[in-house]
């Protein structure tokens, strides 16, 4: 009998899958563990391998399609099988009608469905597959309209991405009131615009980020720290790492250092506020989440035990992370369980900046460049070196002078930072 | 203000208006010598006599139709059925005498009748004394259709019904003869058919209920409450014509509906309330409406299964937070 | 007053009777053909002229009607009482105008011109139009008039035995005096409906008669196939009530008839009447006829009540060939004018769909 391989799941926020490349061809021979083909999926590129053996009957998607989960990728079995059956027993385009949707009440197993839609009529899960289409309630569409805001702007957070009155109302209080005036005329010229799929991973971006924007009230404390001798201290490192033969180490790498320090002298600063549990997790390790910015959205590696590590260590690991993520390479294990995540624009010539916080964490530090600028120093105007870091806390959990208290430790310790280099 | 049971509160109104008006009598099953299957009609035929209080023996096709000659010849019955599950053996007599005799007669022949009885679950009855008939009479162009949840609606509905020249379908329960309720004893108290009552104010959420699922709705909405949500209950009364005016104001307010009705779900007055307002208010719903009814089988025997088949006050409060967008 | 009347002594509501004593004769009275003279119904020549005229009012009306259903003026169903005139005419000349109530099933055409509905109105009725008796929204199965005490014709078969059980209801509560004679087929006898209702009406003592137009046949199903008893009037003992057959090939046996049982009925004593009678057409106008052979239908042609009556007349001398041709031309006049008559009636308006549903004017139809 041959056998379908679907779309697995293969992240916890997965809902579908983006066949990016083949890795056999119709006819091999293939074993079970081989890998078939790659899947992008919301968090990275993925291997699709098979789970029994047999011939490659035919590949049902192909490069670039997207299919939900349980969406048929290809058949296996003997050579010459007749696959009619399997394929009828997916829609047209591969997939099953629909994905049997979760129910509170326990249905019986059919032992081999003859149909090719469920036998329930319950509601499709929230969150299938759209198309493409901006979901939105038709009241937060009448009000996205009303106020001139183009739904695209708005970012769902019902089910499914759904866009709803609250996600408006957000909105339209950020916003100032549409002004009364008659819209511009413009003259007509030769514009285009182009439609581009929205990723994968562009979906949870949207998602998580909006999540966290509107559930997490923000407040943000910036310091200014003063690096040179930072400056000093990482030209001797590095100095003595290319001598050994390791990789150089950034100013980054510091800030995580100094990051990793002070959130084990603050611990209430290392926390998650999980109010469905009833609990604020405080954790005893720090699990640092470095964002990085790849080709179609952003990534964030977690460097495990930062307060375990030197620096050189960090820098290490760091640019193997970066590299793999780069190579959309890294997989979901590497990308979860942060307790705190640094997110740096200087190089960017960004002075400083504010970041949304990175769920499930409380805080996030967004790094600016290191600027000269003119400081007074015993009375006396000098040139000087700063760097300008702000923490965006989670005001649900963490207080204002809870995280004062931890951006000054930072502060002293990226402005003395031996004791850095003296740490593990 | 009096507190009267469900079943004296209908009792009252049907004595206030016999008193009123001679041409208004009593028909059913058991409604004479025994007092009423349920009580309803205690003490009436020792008030009126054989001639206005009659009991029938079983044939609901027969007094049904018998009924509704009488109102055609100028009187104005009340006919009970022990239970609306008895009346389908006389669904011609409803469907196509009641209904529609007035139409095909160019208007010439009206039925002012009541037809009146518990409607919907009643316990451990299993399948066919547990059905639900309010969308099925309401779907016939003709007549009307109140579902009452307690005594003060009972007594002013069916007076008012008593009083309508149209033949009107009238729905209580079983399971609320027993219930007590204040009472309006203002004099010859009427409320006007057609019109639904805002049992509970409220900007979270609009649940509609009637009948023992307005009950449902207001424990719900009592969860809720605890939640720190106010729900806004309305009890629709008339099913026939339906209030949409009061129930698309309220969705106006809230953008979100959940419909509790104990009738198997297709073609359910869920079915329709959704319909309508999605037609009228599509503008102002911020969720889809969702709704709690039976479920779509036959309703069981078993204890549990009944109760898993029923809407619950839980699954009440569950459908509300979903489109709340809380869960 | 009582409604219930419980001749027998009852013991815990059984009657006190031995096996002994059971009754065996049933008591039912004869109404055949050709027993009943004008003179002893007491009709003078006036009368009978007027009886004439009536049932070939109703003969000529009919035999227009299907041409007009050929012609597509008239839709849907079209049951012909061709055949049966004696019962219509009979019946309503035992009956008092303006007081007594006739409902009946949906071969209505007849009894509604018998009881002085205008060919007009019901012509008007037929073709769908404003005029019509029921403002165009019954057609041929549905004539009322409350004016002339037609409680309507109904389509479904044994839907309005019932009713009629409420009609006399009403008569017996407001004493007014008045009897409700209702009229169904023989296919309606085998309904629920039929026994439920004699039941009630014996069980309280309703002043309703039950005539059963026996023309032989249920649609296509010819009586012996439908009934285990052919007798159809001896369902009358199931209930209690007096039972009679009749003639229905001969306006005077059913005329005396039903005035026997209208005075019964005026006691508040319910019965049955069964008048066996033959329809010359088909069910409707869709019927080919199959389940009879002409031979049958030839011979009973020779017995049509309006021939019949007619030789009665020239027999007796009563009216002359000459006048009797004279009503004839007056007759057909009558009919055709209703057919200009339907013909210009406008249709309903499209609002009135809308109207007669309730009497309530500002019901809030569903319009979306």
């Amino acid at each position: 009998m041959p056998i379908a391989i679907d779309m697995p799941k293969m992240t916890d926020t997965m809902e579908e899958g983006v066949l990016v490349e083949w890795a056999v061809e119709e006819g091999d021979n293939i074993a079970a563990g081989d890998v078939i083909a790659q899947v992008e999926t919301d968090k990275a590129t993925m291997d699709v391998e098979a789970y029994d053996d047999g011939v490659l009957l035919k590949k049902v998607a192909q490069a670039g399609d997207s299919l939900p989960i349980g969406g048929l990728i290809a058949i296996l079995g003997n050579e010459g099988e007749d696959i009619s059956g399997l394929l009828a027993e997916h829609g047209t385009n591969g997939t099953v009608a629909a994905a049997p949707p979760e129910e509170p009440v326990s249905v019986e197993p059919k032992p081999i469905p003859v149909e090719t839609a469920p036998s329930g009529d319950a509601l499709p899960a929230a969150g299938l597959p759209t198309n493409g289409r901006t979901k939105a309630s038709p009241l937060a569409r009448k009000m996205a309209s009303d106020h001139g805001l183009p739904l695209v702007n708005l970012i769902g957070s019902g089910p499914g991405g759904r866009i709803i009155k609250r996600d408006v109302q957000a909105q339209i209080g950020r916003a100032p009131a549409p002004a009364a005036a008659p819209a511009p005329t413009y003259v007509p010229s030769d514009r285009s615009v182009d439609s581009v799929r929205i990723s994968q991973m562009r979906k949870v971006i949207a998602r998580r980020l909006a999540e966290s924007k509107y559930t997490s009230p923000h407040f943000y404390l910036t310091a200014d720290v003063d690096v040179a001798a930072l400056i000093t201290q990482r030209t001797m490192l590095n100095d003595y790492l290319a001598k050994s033969g390791g990789p150089k180490v950034s100013f980054n790498d510091f800030v995580t250092k100094a990051c990793a320090s002070a959130l084990v002298q603050h611990p209430d600063v290392n926390v998650t506020y999980a109010p469905d549990d009833g609990v604020i997790l405080r954790y005893n390790y720090v699990d640092i989440g470095v964002a990085v910015a790849i080709e179609d959205g952003l990534v964030t590696p977690v460097i495990r035990d930062a307060q375990q590590k030197t620096v050189a260590t960090i820098a290490q690991e760091i640019q193997a992370l970066a590299v793999r993520a780069r190579d959309k390479k890294l997989t979901p294990e590497e990308m979860e369980g942060s307790t705190f995540t640094t997110s740096n624009l200087g190089m960017f010539g960004i002075e400083s900046f504010t970041a949304i916080i990175n769920p499930p964490n409380a805080c996030i530090l967004a790094i600016g460049g290191i600027r000269d600028t003119p400081v007074v120093e015993n009375g006396a105007v000098v040139a000087g070196k700063r760097m300008k870091l702000t923490l965006s806390c989670d005001h649900r959990v963490v207080d204002g002078a809870v995280g004062a208290q931890f951006m000054a430790t930072v502060k002293e310790l990226l402005e003395s930072p031996l004791s850095l280099l003296l740490q593990t | 203000m009096a507190e009267l049971q469900l079943r004296e509160a209908i009792r009252a109104a049907m004595v206030e208006e016999m008193d009123r008006d001679e041409d208004i009598f009593l028909m059913g099953e058991e409604v004479a010598e025994y007092n009423g299957a349920y009580k309803v009609s205690e003490g009436m035929r020792d008030r009126y006599g054989d001639r206005r209080v009659i009991d029938t023996p079983i044939s609901e096709n027969g007094f049904a139709g018998l009924g509704l000659g009488a109102a055609m010849n100028g009187l104005r019955p009340i006919i009970e059925f022990m239970t609306w599950n008895f009346a389908f053996v006389a669904m011609d007599q409803l469907v196509n005498n009641a209904a529609k005799i007035r139409y095909m007669s160019g208007g010439q022949f009206s039925f002012p009748i009541v037809f009146r009885g518990p409607n919907g679950a009643a316990g451990q009855l299993a399948a066919t004394h547990n059905t639900s008939v309010e969308a099925l009479y309401s779907c016939f162009p003709g007549l009307k259709v109140i579902s009452i949840s307690n005594p003060d609606d009972a007594k002013g509905l069916l007076k008012s019904a008593i009083r309508d020249d149209d033949p009107v379908i009238f729905l209580e329960s079983e399971f609320m003869y027993g219930m007590r309720g204040e009472v309006s004893d203002a004099e010859d108290y009427t409320i006007p058919i057609g019109k639904a009552r805002i049992a509970k104010e409220g900007d979270a959420v609009t649940v509609i209920g009637h009948n023992k699922s307005y009950w449902r709705a207001m424990e719900a909405a009592e969860m809720l409450e605890a939640d720190g949500y106010a729900a806004e209950v309305i009890d629709p009364r008339t099913i026939r014509p339906f209030d949409w005016d009061t129930v698309i104001a309220s969705i106006r307010k809230t953008n979100r509906c959940v419909i509790v009705d104990e009738s198997n779900p297709f073609a359910s007055v869920a079915s329709e309330v959704a319909f309508q307002i999605q037609a009228r208010a599509f503008d102002d719903l911020d969720a889809p409406i969702s709704r709690v009814t039976a479920k779509d089988t036959p309703a069981p025997y078993a204890k549990n299964l009944i109760e898993y088949y029923l809407p619950s006050a839980e699954d009440v409060y569950r459908a509300c937070r979903e489109v709340m967008y809380l869960d | 007053m009582a409604l219930m009347t419980k001749s027998a002594v009852l013991h815990n509501g059984q009657s006190d009777v031995s096996y002994d004593t059971i009754e065996t004769k049933l008591p039912f009275r004869k109404y055949p053909g050709d027993r009943f003279t004008h003179s002893d119904l007491g009709l003078n020549v006036a009368d009978i002229g007027d009886i004439y005229r009536n049932m070939l009012l109703q003969r000529r009306f009919e035999e227009r009607s299907a041409q007009m259903y050929g012609r597509q003026k008239i839709g849907g169903f079209l049951h012909l009482y061709i055949g049966q005139e004696a019962i219509s005419t009979g019946s309503v000349y035992a009956l008092k105008p303006g007081l007594d109530s006739v409902i009946t099933a949906y071969r209505d055409h007849g009894i509604a011109l018998a009881l002085g509905m205008s060919s007009n109105e019901c012509m008007a009725e037929l073709f769908g139009r404003k005029d019509g008796c029921s403002k165009g929204k019954g057609g041929s199965m549905h004539f009322f008039s409350r004016e002339k005490g037609m409680f309507g014709g109904h389509g479904i078969v044994g839907a309005h035995i019932p009713v009629a059980a409420g009609i006399a209801f009403a008569h017996r509560y407001k004493n007014d005096g008045g009897v409700c004679v209702c009229y169904l087929g023989d296919g309606a006898v085998w309904q629920g409906s039929f026994h439920e209702t004699l039941n009630l009406a014996s069980l309280y003592q309703l002043p309703v008669i039950y005539v059963i137009e026996n023309n032989q046949y249920a649609m296509g199903t010819a009586v012996d196939r439908a009934a285990a008893e052919t007798d159809l009037f001896k369902q009358a003992t199931s209930y209690k009530m007096p039972g009679s057959l009749v003639d229905g090939m001969d306006v005077f046996s059913v005329c005396q008839a039903m005035r026997d049982h209208v005075a019964l009925a005026r006691k508040g004593q319910p019965s049955l009447v069964e008048i066996r009678t033959y329809r010359y057409r088909g069910h409707s106008m869709s019927d080919p006829g199959k389940y009879r052979t002409k031979e049958e239908l030839e011979a009973k042609k020779n017995e049509d009540p309006i021939l019949r009556l007619k030789s009665y007349i020239i027999e007796h001398q009563l009216i002359t060939n000459e006048a009797l041709d004279v009503l004839d031309v007056e007759v057909k006049a009558e009919v055709a004018a209703s057919v200009t008559f339907a013909d210009e009636s406008p249709l309903p308006p499209l609002e009135a769909i809308y109207e007669d549903v309730y009497t309530q004017k500002d019901f809030p139809f569903l319009k979306i």
